[in-house]
């Protein structure tokens, strides 16, 4: 429930008070459930290198279009951020979970979810991360963060995330 | 765990060397005492009383059914009373048939081997009456008869026996409502079922789900995983004693085999990356499913035995949720092949794959007709979700349910009925709905539910 009242702030901020672009995109990343305990308020003192700094000021996440598996401008900047970050802190292994929103059936969306992992996984590998360092899965829509039924929810939860796997290293 | 025969003969021995056998038997005890009147088994040469459900809608059929009456002590009528409650929820449920409530009785059965008084259920317009005894044998077993009467034609169209363990009581009355309706509709029946399914728990986004096995009327809920793992599309196997069913694990999510007599747990192959989509062929050999290869899926078969696996599809798209033909020679699926999900029909061998699917919208989650003529769908198109049948070649499609959020069918194992579940906000639930689009019922479950599967006929 967190997750989507900040997305709904987040989204009137850009459109009402017609903030940067590059403001909005910042708003958007704190709503991960995960860091959002201790995201908000300590968005600059997350430790370098830490898995707080990459979720919150790198970037954890990319967004898809409906049914759609490509990657827009806007996530290949991130993408291109988390290969950066990646590579500097090279210690971490991480998994792509790709997921999907609830507007299609259960076995496609697996599949759906798999090929957005794959597509993230491609790009990164192409920004010079090797590729043994990372795995893919996809939860389908088995995994929304945010939950209704209207366009605001289905566009957060048709994502990519990418995991560390040992954060604590 | 239960073991049944379901003979084939009229007569069945009902040896058995495991714990709770229960058989069926032509009533052949007792038949003399009802001179004039038919038999069981005489075959449909002399039935007068027949339910036409070859059309869309069926005037349900005016049926009388009698509290079985206890053939000892007052547990036996006990009992009796829940066997007959049983079969007219079943009966009423189809949507063929209308129970006449008790209360508007004129006759009180009091000897069910004795000729009932026609004219007394003539009166309240009855066309069918059941009427029977339960009974406790010395061994412990219950012996259950019933009886079937044409009113009008004044005899009997079924006299049967069974005998059972106590705690198998609601199965003898699914078997029961299954011979009446097979008498009188021509059809088999379907009462006799289970359901496997995904029972939903928790928050949304932090969903627990287990698989469950229950009655195809909500009864006897049995969980069979605990939660602990996410658990999705179970599937029966043709002998109903093992489902097919995909995992998320601590690695890769994998499909997977559960014996559900043993609980033996087995996974299905050793593939890289994901496998998912398990559905068995007919013959109960062989699984089909979705491997991951990329970004793209295709669809494998694997012998359960030799576990040589085989390529069936080979495209850069997403082939899944794979279905065979009841006769094993075709299989239909869903692929974005072209584009958008559609719905495709292949050789079992892979040849030939063709589009069948032409209509607005997106289809996906093929499932083929236990009678083979027609395949069930679910149906995206405006932000709906249908579920919709085809006949095998893509014409005549019909749409039975639509809103959102609707997916998912599966067939009962007379293709007559199709269950699916539905998101009623919040969650989804279970429901069925006839072939013709007509009496959607919800199927009651304990918490949320997806993912049903209909078990064969239980044998």
């Amino acid at each position: 429930m967190t997750s989507l009242l900040r997305m709904v702030g987040g989204s009137r901020t850009a459109v009402v008070v017609g903030l940067a672009l590059l403001a909005a995109a910042c708003a958007k990343n704190p709503m991960d459930g995960r860091a959002g305990a201790g995201g908000m308020g300590q968005l600059g003192s997350a430790p370098p290198g830490s898995q707080q700094e990459f979720v919150v000021s790198v970037g954890d996440r990319v967004f898809f279009t409906t049914d759609q598996t490509d990657l827009s401008p806007e996530a290949r900047a991130t993408l291109d951020k988390q290969a950066q970050w990646l590579g500097q802190y090279n210690r971490y292994t991480f998994t792509i979970e790709g997921h999907a929103d609830e507007r299609g059936t259960r076995e496609y969306n697996i599949a759906l979810g798999a090929r957005r992992a794959q597509n993230v996984k491609d790009y990164l590998v192409s920004r010079g991360i090797d590729a043994s360092r990372m795995r893919t899965i996809s939860y389908g829509k088995e995994r929304p963060v945010a939950v209704c039924d209207d366009i605001s929810c289905w566009s957060q939860n048709r994502r990519a995330v990418t995991v560390l796997n040992n954060p604590g290293s | 765990m239960t073991e049944l025969i379901r003979p084939t003969a009229p007569f069945v021995s009902a040896a058995s060397s495991l714990g709770t056998r229960l058989s069926r038997r032509t009533l052949l005890a007792g038949a003399g005492a009802l001179a004039g009147t038919g038999l069981a088994g005489v075959g449909p040469a002399n039935a007068v009383l027949r339910l036409d459900v070859t059309q869309g809608t069926v005037q349900p059929l005016p049926i009388a059914i009698t509290d079985f009456v206890g053939g000892g002590s007052a547990q036996d009528a006990e009992a009796g009373k829940g066997v007959t409650q049983i079969i007219s929820a079943d009966l009423r449920r189809s949507g063929l048939f209308a129970p006449i409530d008790p209360a508007a009785f004129v006759e009180k059965i009091t000897n069910p081997d004795a000729s009932p008084r026609f004219q007394d259920w003539r009166v309240i317009n009855s066309q069918a009456l059941v009427t029977g005894r339960m009974t406790r044998q010395p061994d412990g077993r219950v012996k259950a008869e019933f009886r079937l009467w044409d009113v009008f034609a004044g005899q009997q169209l079924i006299g049967q026996q069974y005998f059972t363990q106590p705690e198998n009581w609601r199965r003898v009355a699914h078997i029961i409502a299954d011979a009446i309706y097979e008498r009188l509709t021509g059809e088999k029946g379907y009462f006799d079922t289970r359901i496997v399914f995904v029972d939903e728990s928790g928050p949304k986004q932090k969903r627990v789900k287990r698989l469950a096995i229950m009655d195809q009327d909500g009864a006897n809920v049995t969980y069979l995983t605990r939660g602990d793992d996410l658990v999705l599309t179970p599937r029966f196997s043709p002998t109903s004693q093992e489902i097919t069913y995909m995992s998320y694990g601590r690695g890769d999510p994998r499909v997977y085999l559960l014996n559900i007599e043993t609980g033996q747990r087995e996974v299905v192959g050793n593939f890289p990356n994901m496998s998912f989509s398990p559905r068995f062929a007919p013959d109960g050999q062989k699984v089909i499913l979705s491997l991951q290869q990329g970004g793209d899926a295709n669809i494998f078969v694997m012998d359960l035995r030799s576990k040589a696996t085989t390529r069936l599809t080979d495209t850069a798209a997403i082939d899944t949720a794979p279905c065979y033909s009841p006769d094993g020679s075709q299989i239909t699926f869903q692929s974005d092949r072209g584009g958008t999900s559609q719905i495709y029909v292949m050789g079992a061998d892979g040849s030939n794959p063709h589009r069948i699917s032409f209509g607005n919208g997106t289809y996906s989650t093929p499932v083929w007709s236990p009678r083979g003529d027609v395949i069930a769908f679910t149906k995206q198109e405006g932000g709906k979700f249908g579920i919709g049948l085809m006949r095998t070649d893509g014409s005549g499609e019909r749409i039975l349910t639509e809103g959102f959020h609707n997916e998912g069918p599966t067939f009962a194992p007379n293709g007559r009925v199709i269950m699916f579940f539905r998101d009623v906000g919040g969650g989804s639930q279970l429901y069925t709905v006839d072939v013709t689009g007509y009496n959607e019922q919800r199927v009651p479950t304990p918490s949320y539910a997806s993912d049903p599967a209909w078990s064969p006929l239980r044998s």
